[in-house]
């Protein structure tokens, strides 16, 4: 992989669902990149096409799904349109993944030894016993004690914390480039949410692996994050440096999410609230799609805002930003 | 703790005998020894909640804080340990009594969605307990409905339509709106704003804010975030693996923790201030509750352990004014 180039660059992207009662615009102009050693953040509540953005990252998306517009450029190369055997090349060798449900990457009827062997096998030329050594190696580089013994385990015996680590041990096999970890921490109690987080940074300092981080929790993304992008309905609101964003956001909608986070507010006071829901994306009319909840909305928002670029890798897409001094 | 206790829970012990699930049936066909066995949900716990109080319950995944949460509000029996309530042992009241104390204490779950009968209409799922217990007369019912509702935020327009038709934060309002409709005293909350979206959980918080402020109800507020329980609670108990391990005001306990579990599940919560952070997780996983280590439940994963700590249990006691802590360390403070 090219020393100074992005690990990855995502141009554009839509990726858009054709159903019976209208088009879902999941991925409606997506942009973003991230770099070797670095963490990327996506932030956003759900349904605003987090995962979908993932899926298409690793051509998962199924019909009526389609990725309809934009690049990905993957160590310099598009796979927005790659075959399938190419993907399949590429997933779980060089772009690994961790999902919410470790069983998701998990087989309950194979016995931990079995998966892992048969990962390194699918994407390396080595032996049997060297591709144990590595699962046996990966287990204990997860935290996990005692590795041989819990080889010969389903994932059935184990806590949900500890399938998670098993997930991400999975997703280390290969020494993949880029990490695309889909709320891996939500069901997690904080105590297992720390050690994952521990295990995730570790690997990305140690080994320069880029990272995509998809989350709900921004604090998450606080300590974890070099830079984070904050998504609703299907677009990139605001993205910037972690700093930035979360210390001057300027989206009405970025600065209301960290406004209404309980830690932001006085003790027992009533909480800083965005009024109203996330729009359903099925045939979202034309406009901001934040324009209904947005203390800042004018006429002028009933048009599309593009994503401007007010300095380098700081975006915002909104006609009455606020001044970073303000926020 | 500020005025007399509302519900006082004392030596508060639940076990459930656990027969085995299919995974177990398999392991065991596979040579592992898991029998049928006891789980020891809640060991031994005491807990105050005066009138008019906010109190957090903060622990792990399966410590047990839903098992007090059900006993509490009468789904569940304990298997030792009294429940007093306004004052008054809950098993020795009348018949009677006992219809009108479960009334005054409801519960409101995380899943609105499970808890709500999708065949029923808001209106039913809101307006049949009241009517069926008589709070309420048909002559005033409709405007009666419409009250609980537009306290909760909800139109009196969606009377007519089922559960389904609903966004997550409104299903949990209908659930709010019903435990309120029979006009309750002392509600349980069990995650209730966990399953919602950041903007929408803030909405939610809000309005449980309010509706202490306007009905001066008292709250048992369960939740594994801190961060929710911080703001909202007066005083905050944590427990791990079905004991209470310590209790304070929320303003000390997350000033300065005295228990380590306590210590180590602040430092651990990731916050928005934190930038760049070297996670340093406690080690290990919460033991199971089939089988709790002796002594100090928390000992595998105490950096503080020592040889007492794995024979004798600590006992929750007073270690500072209005702190209780269970902690062999505090021995000699
Ligand atoms: N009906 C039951 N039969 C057997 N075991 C049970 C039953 N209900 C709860 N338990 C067990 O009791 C313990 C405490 O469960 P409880 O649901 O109170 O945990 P919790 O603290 O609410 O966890 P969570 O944060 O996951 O909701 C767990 O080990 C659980 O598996
Ligand atoms: N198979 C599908 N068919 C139709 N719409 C879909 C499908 N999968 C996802 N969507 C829609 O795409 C949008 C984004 O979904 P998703 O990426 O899963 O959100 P997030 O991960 O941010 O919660 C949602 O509106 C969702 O309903
Ligand atoms: S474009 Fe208009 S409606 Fe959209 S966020 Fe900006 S000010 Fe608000
Ligand atoms: S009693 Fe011992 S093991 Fe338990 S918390 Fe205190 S020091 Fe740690
Ligand atoms: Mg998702
Ligand atoms: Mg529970």
């Amino acid at each position: 992989m090219a020393a100074n180039a992005p690990a990855l660059r995502v141009e554009n992207l839509e990726t858009h669902f054709f159903t019976k009662a209208g088009v879902v615009k999941a991925v409606d102009g997506v942009s973003f990149s991230v770099e070797r050693a670095q963490i990327l953040g996506l932030v956003g509540e759900s349904g605003s096409g987090k995962s979908v953005t993932g899926f298409s990252i690793l051509g998962l998306v199924d019909p009526p799904g389609r990725v309809v517009g934009g690049r990905i450029l993957f160590d310099g190369q598009d796979i927005a349109n790659a075959g399938e055997a190419q993907m399949q090349s590429l997933r779980g060798n060089r772009i690994a993944t961790i999902f919410q449900d470790p069983m998701m990457t998990l087989n309950p009827v194979l016995r931990i030894e079995t998966q892992m062997v048969e990962t390194v096998l699918a994407h390396q030329e080595v032996n049997r016993e060297t591709a144990r050594k590595r699962a046996r190696d990966a287990l204990g580089q997860v935290g996990i004690s005692s590795p041989d013994e819990r080889l010969a385990a389903y994932p059935h015996q184990f806590s949900g914390g500890m399938r998670q680590r098993v997930a991400i041990a999975i997703a280390l096999l290969n020494d993949p480039d880029l990490i695309i970890a889909d709320e891996p921490t939500t069901a997690l109690d904080v105590t297992i949410q720390a050690q994952i987080l521990y295990e995730a940074q570790k690997l990305c300092r140690e080994r320069g692996t880029a990272m995509i981080w998809i989350t709900h929790d921004l604090a998450v993304v606080a300590g974890l994050a070099d830079k984070v992008s904050v998504m609703y309905a299907g677009r990139i609101v605001e993205a910037g440096a972690i700093d930035q964003v979360l210390d001057h956001p300027v989206h009405p909608y970025t600065k209301g999410l960290i406004g209404s986070v309980p830690s932001r507010n006085k003790r027992g006071s009533p909480l800083y609230q965005i009024p109203g829901t996330t729009p359903a994306l099925l045939n979202l009319a034309p406009g901001c799609a934040f324009r209904e909840r947005c203390p800042r909305a004018d006429p002028a928002c009933l048009e599309e805002p593009g994503l401007s670029e007010p300095v380098p890798e700081r975006a915002v897409r909104c006609f009455h930003p606020y001044a970073e001094a303000e926020a | 703790m500020s005025g007399p206790a509302l519900v006082e829970l004392q030596g508060l012990s639940k076990r459930f005998v656990k027969s085995l699930d299919l995974a177990g049936k398999l392991a065991s066909k596979l040579g592992s020894s898991i029998r049928e066995e006891t789980v020891y949900a809640l060991d031994g716990v005491d807990m105050t909640v005066a009138k008019g109080e906010v109190v957090g319950l903060v622990g792990e995944s399966g410590c047990g804080k839903s098992t007090l949460g059900r006993i509490v509000a009468g789904i569940l029996k304990p298997s030792d340990g009294r429940i007093l309530y306004d004052g008054r042992d809950v098993s020795s009241l009348t018949p009677a009594e006992a219809k009108a104390v479960a009334l005054k204490v409801q519960m409101i779950f995380q899943d609105p969605f499970a808890s709500l009968n999708p065949r029923m209409r808001v209106r039913d799922i809101v307006g049949e307990a009241p009517l069926v217990h008589g709070l309420v007369s048909r002559g005033e019912f409709e405007s009666y409905l419409d009250d609980v509702l537009a306290r909760c935020g909800l139109d009196a327009s969606y009377k007519r339509r089922f559960p389904h038709q609903f966004s997550g934060g409104q299903r949990q309002r209908i659930g709010i709106a019903r435990a309120l409709a029979v006009k309750p005293d002392f509600i349980v909350c069990d995650e209730a704003v966990a399953a919602l979206d950041v903007s929408i959980q803030a909405q939610i918080l809000n309005l449980f804010i309010k509706l202490r402020e306007d009905l001066g109800l008292t709250y048992l507020f369960i939740s594994h975030d801190l961060g929710v329980v911080e703001h909202i609670s007066d005083r905050v108990y944590i427990m791990y693996l079905g004991r209470i391990v310590e209790t304070a005001s929320t303003e000390d306990m997350f000033a300065a923790p005295n228990h380590p579990y306590t210590r180590a599940l602040l430092r651990e919560v990731p916050r928005l201030e934190t930038r760049h952070s070297d996670f340093l997780p406690i080690e290990g996983e919460i033991p199971s509750p089939l089988d709790p280590p002796r002594g100090c439940h928390f000992h595998p994963r105490c950096p503080h352990a020592m040889q007492r700590c794995r024979e004798e249990a600590p006992r929750l006691r007073e270690v500072a004014a209005g702190r209780l802590s269970a902690c062999h360390l505090n021995d000699g403070i």
